[in-house]
């Protein structure tokens, strides 16, 4: 079942199209990923989602029924742009926002107290903003965005400007949020908190989505019966000893070993190279490579097959 | 509708709370209020004696100058030169000197003095001397003076409205130009004050990256016409308060002084709105000189009753809400477009133009109330929140007011049309440099 619907949407602006026909499916009490690129659409999709601005055609259906402007109280956002008025005294203004998102101002009261008592921030309350670090900023935020329990909840890059242990805070607390029932949206290009966090994921690139699918499917889906070796020996050495078939992709001479990419022919099983090489070499190492997200993703954005993406961490892609 | 009423409250109360409003708030009357006594306060502090010495070589005006109670006239019989050597030593406050003429008749007079003498003094002085040359002149030409006197005639000139039905209604032309002229000048500064921060919030809540969460709540078209409704609150507000601390300071004061303010009272306040006017003032002072000689407390009564509160109040109300929320959409709109209040000139020029022509050509208008040049003016809505304060008090016709009236909420309408689309769509644009080219494409593709 499905909490929220994208279906055919388009938005173009005056110079550029933001998104062109695309559609996604967001299933109840999943986190789901929305990755890409800079300026490939994730942001406008967003904004249309919480009727920010409208699309200029498609259908969007939250939890069955066709969007509408009383959708806004069930669906908390948090903004890439984001921040808070920096004169106004911090409950005051958690208060203001939550009754903004139609809880009444009793209610309010008591959630922000629970939220507040949780992150152990109570003395903050009768503080200016501009008096808090951007980190202490980031948690006041993040109360606010969740304190009317909606059932849809949507982070636009939400680890920017958290040092790693409020980070670390901020996964726990929306995996929380997800256990207890709640569908996140989430929009990213830092890959690691994608595997770490998301069920499933879309990929917009170029205002059209291109790739759509459970995680570990997709993973799956772009091995490429590829292996990693290191061994002792020589250079050239596996050229001898490996036949035609088998694909070396990259070989090289590393301090004290070799390291090299195989991928198997077709049909191929990772013993049939095993077998090979432990009767020729001392073997140290031997793994599949399995695409981590990020290979994807570069694979996709530039057309090139995961295995041929450069060894890890060689393209850093990391938040802004 | 719950929402636009939290965002109203929350714009009003986070400004009236600042201490900038509770300054302007107690600031604001005492200025006002020192408009009223100070004049009287400083009569009173003049009043301090002055003697002034009189060496006269053409031995004119010798008993001439009369003591009034702040100038006593004290005539020396030594040359000048010995005169302004003893100056010091006399220790009187001026010296004056008539020099020796070869004309018949001295036109100069010179007055030595250790401070710069007085005004009123210079002008005592030069009224005698005045008065005597004429009377020598006069006399040399064989016309009596007195007769002279008798043939001046002094025209009190009353106008009266006919109304409908031949009623008559006593007017009082200089006091409708100064009550239209103050309020034409508070609608300016309030346009300006209130539109200005309108524009600042806006720009507050796009660098404080606010904006966006609070448009997934409410339509930024609520979140700006809150903040615009809450900011126009907050000016009725402050004149509110205004108008009650400046009643109560000039009622305090009066009631510790009751001397200096009882019949003078009318008077100072009409002498202080027409010195605002400036250029009319000499005629208002004359009129208050016949408002003197009459019976003052009956004349008075009389200017107040002329003035029709209730129809002053009610269009002052209306025009200062119309005008100022045709403004306040303009200038939310630039706030919107920029990110940084250095980027708002280039905008703000169209907006100021139209407002400055409407206080200039106001001194025009008060001249003129009735002409073609005041009805357009009024009626354009640009220009009408201001001219039409100028022409109400002289009694406007109805359907000019009703047009004018109806085409300030059209175009009050109409510019809040066009800024709810340059706001939307301007902000959620963050560092991309906005022109009018830009503006135009926002306006007709929206965002």
């Amino acid at each position: 079942m499905s909490l929220f619907q994208v279906s055919n949407v388009n938005k173009r602006y005056v110079n550029h199209t933001a998104l062109s026909d695309v559609s996604i499916t967001v299933p109840k009490q999943s986190i789901f990923g929305l990755l890409g690129p800079n300026g490939a659409g994730k942001t406008t999709l967003i904004r249309i989602i919480n009727q920010i601005i409208a699309p200029d055609g498609g259908e969007l259906l939250f939890n069955g029924e066709k969007l509408q402007p009383a959708h806004t109280e069930k669906i908390g956002y948090l903004p890439e742009e984001r921040g808070l008025y920096r004169k106004m005294k911090v409950g005051e203004q958690a208060l203001y926002l939550a009754q903004l998102k139609g809880l009444n101002k009793s209610e309010a009261l008591r959630r922000l107290k629970y939220w507040f008592e949780h992150f152990e921030i109570q003395d903050w309350w009768d503080k200016k903003v501009e008096e808090l670090s951007k980190g202490m900023q980031q948690k006041v935020q993040f109360i606010v965005t969740i304190i009317h329990e909606p059932p849809l909840l949507i982070f636009d890059e939400p680890f920017s400007g958290f040092d790693p242990v409020n980070a670390n805070l901020l996964k726990d607390e929306i995996l929380k949020l997800r256990d207890k029932g709640a569908t996140i949206i989430f929009s990213t290009h830092n890959m690691g908190s994608v595997e770490e966090l998301c069920d499933r994921i879309a990929l917009i690139n170029k205002s059209e989505k291109i790739l759509e699918g459970r995680v570990k499917d997709i993973r799956d889906e772009y091995r490429s019966e590829t292996f990693e070796v290191f061994y002792e020996g020589y250079t050239g050495l596996l050229k001898d000893i490996i036949p035609a078939d088998f694909d070396i992709l990259y070989e090289k001479e590393e301090e004290d070993h070799h390291r090299a990419k195989i991928k198997l022919p077709r049909q191929g099983k990772p013993n049939d190279l095993l077998e090979l090489l432990i009767s020729k070499v001392t073997l140290t190492g031997f793994h599949e490579i399995i695409p981590s997200m990020n290979d994807i993703f570069i694979s996709k954005v530039t057309n090139k097959a995961p295995h041929e993406v450069e060894p890890k961490d060689s393209i850093a892609v990391s938040e802004s | 509708m719950n929402k636009i009423s939290l965002i109203i409250k929350r714009e009003y109360l986070s400004r009236v709370k600042k201490k900038t409003f509770v300054v302007m708030t107690i600031l604001g009357p005492l200025l006002m209020a020192s408009l009223f006594v100070v004049p009287f306060l400083i009569q009173n502090l003049g009043d301090e004696e002055k003697t002034i010495d009189v060496v006269d070589e053409t031995r004119m005006f010798i008993g001439k100058f009369e003591d009034s109670e702040d100038i006593t006239f004290n005539y020396l019989d030594q040359s000048i030169e010995e005169a302004k050597k003893n100056f010091e030593a006399r220790g009187n406050d001026a010296l004056l000197y008539i020099p020796e003429t070869k004309l018949s008749v001295p036109e100069k007079a010179i007055i030595y003095s250790d401070k710069q003498p007085g005004i009123n003094v210079k002008s005592s002085i030069s009224n005698v001397m005045e008065n005597e040359i004429e009377g020598m002149k006069l006399q040399a030409s064989g016309i009596d003076k007195e007769m002279l006197k008798s043939i001046k005639t002094d025209v009190n000139l009353t106008t009266m409205k006919l109304k409908e039905g031949g009623s008559e209604e006593k007017t009082f032309t200089e006091v409708s130009m100064g009550v239209g002229f103050v309020l034409a000048l508070i609608i300016y500064f309030f346009i300006f004050m209130f539109g200005a921060q309108v524009m600042r919030g806006v720009i507050e809540e796009k660098t404080n990256r606010i904006v966006e969460v609070i448009v997934s709540s409410v339509k930024p078209f609520q979140l700006m016409m809150g903040k615009i409704v809450g900011v126009a609150m907050v000016g009725l507000t402050q004149v509110l308060l205004w108008v009650v601390l400046t009643l109560s300071i000039v009622s305090v004061v009066q009631v510790a002084f009751p001397d200096t303010f009882s019949m003078d009272q009318g008077k100072g306040q009409m002498e202080t709105t027409s010195q605002l006017i400036g250029s009319q003032s000499s005629k208002v002072q004359e009129k208050m000189a016949q408002v003197e000689e009459s019976d003052m407390g009956n004349k008075v009564m009389e200017i107040i009753g002329s003035i029709n509160f209730a129809s002053i109040i009610g269009s002052f109300i209306f025009f200062f809400l119309g005008g100022y929320l045709l403004y306040a959409a303009l200038f939310a709109a630039i706030g919107g477009a920029v990110d940084n209040e250095t980027d708002t000139q280039q905008f703000m020029l169209p907006i100021t133009v139209p407002l400055i022509f409407a206080i200039i050509a106001a001194q025009v208008v008060v001249q003129n109330p009735n002409g073609s040049l005041s009805f357009w003016l009024s009626i354009i809505p640009f220009t009408s929140p201001v001219i039409m304060m100028i022409r109400i008090p002289f009694g406007v016709p109805y359907f000019d007011l009703i047009l004018s009236a109806v085409l300030l909420i059209l175009g009050f309408l109409a510019t809040t049309w066009l800024a709810g689309k340059i706001y939307r769509t301007g902000i959620l644009m963050y560092g991309s440099k906005v022109d009018y080219k830009t503006l135009l494409k926002w306006v007709r593709y929206g965002s």
